[in-house]
């Protein structure tokens, strides 16, 4: 997901056995389903864990706004423009809920941006992938960001207060580009055979890789299994990932596109879709570095960052000059 | 690297007539900025009429360690609630 396979340094599940009383007491009120606050005590994994997760979550979001930054001049309409930008500018605020969020857990923003920069922290593995069409910002909008829904709702239920909150912010404003990004497909569906040709082409570049986002199966991960005791991850990836199935290939139905999966077919008896082998190597190799665009991604975040060095400079020389004069 | 920017605490009051609520917390160098920051991150879509920042160090807070000691002695003054006190269902406007 907008997290992947996120490590809780553990080797095993902890057992009640394996707990001092103050650990004890913690996994009790998870149990309870009261939320954890910042200053509350809690395990030194569970903080390492959250921050690892909600960072790399967060640097999704930042990440996220590449893909979508590269057709902003040349959105078709004016209006599109507008939207687009929207979306671009509520990704960026909802990277910062999760950096707010993480640094609840006595880490700073600088820190985690410096992990993000020098390639140790993670971000999505979609976000590795170019776009070569308007009609990407579509498929971005529907799929990505469909699939991230997915993800996000349960997590407004997670046992870590601030990530809590800061996810039901998120919820709020994503399904506007959920469903701009339909809307993007609807358009060009309903189009000139052209069009319509682009939006295919989108739908069969993003589909594994949307698929992939979900990462590979959890059933045996002691990471998961211990990240659901601790109420941070709520369903399977497996279990996610059959949602956004269920739930996308009609819509892509409604569309007139085929989803380009031919092992695709409806099981009447689960009332579920199954759907072919995906291709983890592939998924592997992007975690890995290997992607159609990591390197541009990296080098792109870090030039914004060390050009805009002088000017947040500035703007602390000014307030320090103010501040100064004040005292 | 240069030097961070501190935090700060936004509240933001939805509408005329309401209290302003902690929405979350941004970092900005100086107050205007803060608030201009504020603008931008919390009230994207009509969210507020009204934006408090406070800097994140100067707010005070009671520790978890002490919710017994603090919140406790609530619990046993039931009466304070108006539920507390049955009425007889004849009496009216009370």
């Amino acid at each position: 997901m907008y997290a992947q396979m996120v490590e809780t340094g553990l080797n095993a599940v902890r057992s009640a056995e394996d707990m001092a009383d103050d650990e004890r007491a913690f996994q009790a009120r998870i149990d309870a389903g009261i939320k954890i606050e910042a200053k509350d005590w809690m395990p030194e994994a569970y903080r390492k864990t959250l921050i690892r997760q909600i960072s790399q979550h967060a640097h999704s979001e930042i990440v996220g706004q590449l893909p979508e930054g590269n057709w902003v001049t040349r959105a078709p309409t004016l209006k599109r423009k507008s939207i687009l930008l929207a979306k671009i500018q509520d990704e960026a605020g909802h990277g910062l809920y999760l950096y707010s969020a993480a640094e609840t857990l006595g880490v700073s923003r600088d820190e985690l941006l410096a992990a993000l920069h020098s390639g140790k922290a993670k971000y999505s593995s979609i976000f590795n992938y170019p776009t070569l069409s308007w009609a990407d910002m579509g498929a971005i909008g529907w799929l990505v960001d469909g699939s991230a829904i997915i993800n996000q709702i349960p997590l407004c239920r997670c046992s870590y207060g601030p990530y809590s909150r800061a996810m039901i912010r998120v919820c709020k404003e994503e399904s506007f580009h959920a469903r701009q990004g339909y809307d993007i497909m609807l358009a060009l569906a309903r189009g000139t055979p052209e069009q319509k040709a682009m939006a295919q082409d989108a739908l069969n570049r993003w589909w594994w890789p949307s698929l992939m986002m979900f990462g590979p199966s959890d059933a045996d991960s002691v990471n998961s299994a211990q990240s659901s005791k601790w109420r941070i991850k709520l369903f399977s990836n497996d279990e996610l990932r059959q949602r956004m199935v269920d739930q996308t290939v009609p819509q892509a139905e409604y569309l007139g596109l085929t989803i380009p999966d031919p092992a695709l077919k409806f099981n009447a008896e689960t009332g579920h879709y199954e759907f072919g082998e995906i291709d983890w190597a592939e998924f592997h190799n992007v975690l890995k570095g290997n992607g159609p665009c990591n390197r541009e991604r990296l080098r792109t975040r870090v030039t914004a960052w060390e050009e805009g060095e002088w000017f947040r400079d500035a703007l602390q020389a000014y307030a320090d000059k103010h501040s100064q004069k004040a005292a | 690297m240069s030097k961070q920017w501190p935090l700060w605490e936004v509240f933001i009051r939805s509408q005329h007539g309401l209290a302003h609520k902690h929405v979350g917390s941004l970092h900005a160098p100086d107050a205007e900025m803060a608030v201009n920051n504020a603008r931008d991150v919390y009230t994207r879509r009509n969210e507020g009429v009204s934006i408090w920042v406070v800097r994140a160090a100067d707010i005070v807070a009671s520790s978890p360690a002490d919710k017994g000691a603090l919140f406790d002695p609530a619990n046993s003054k039931v009466y304070r609630h108006p539920t507390f006190f049955p009425m007889p269902e004849e009496v009216k406007n009370l």
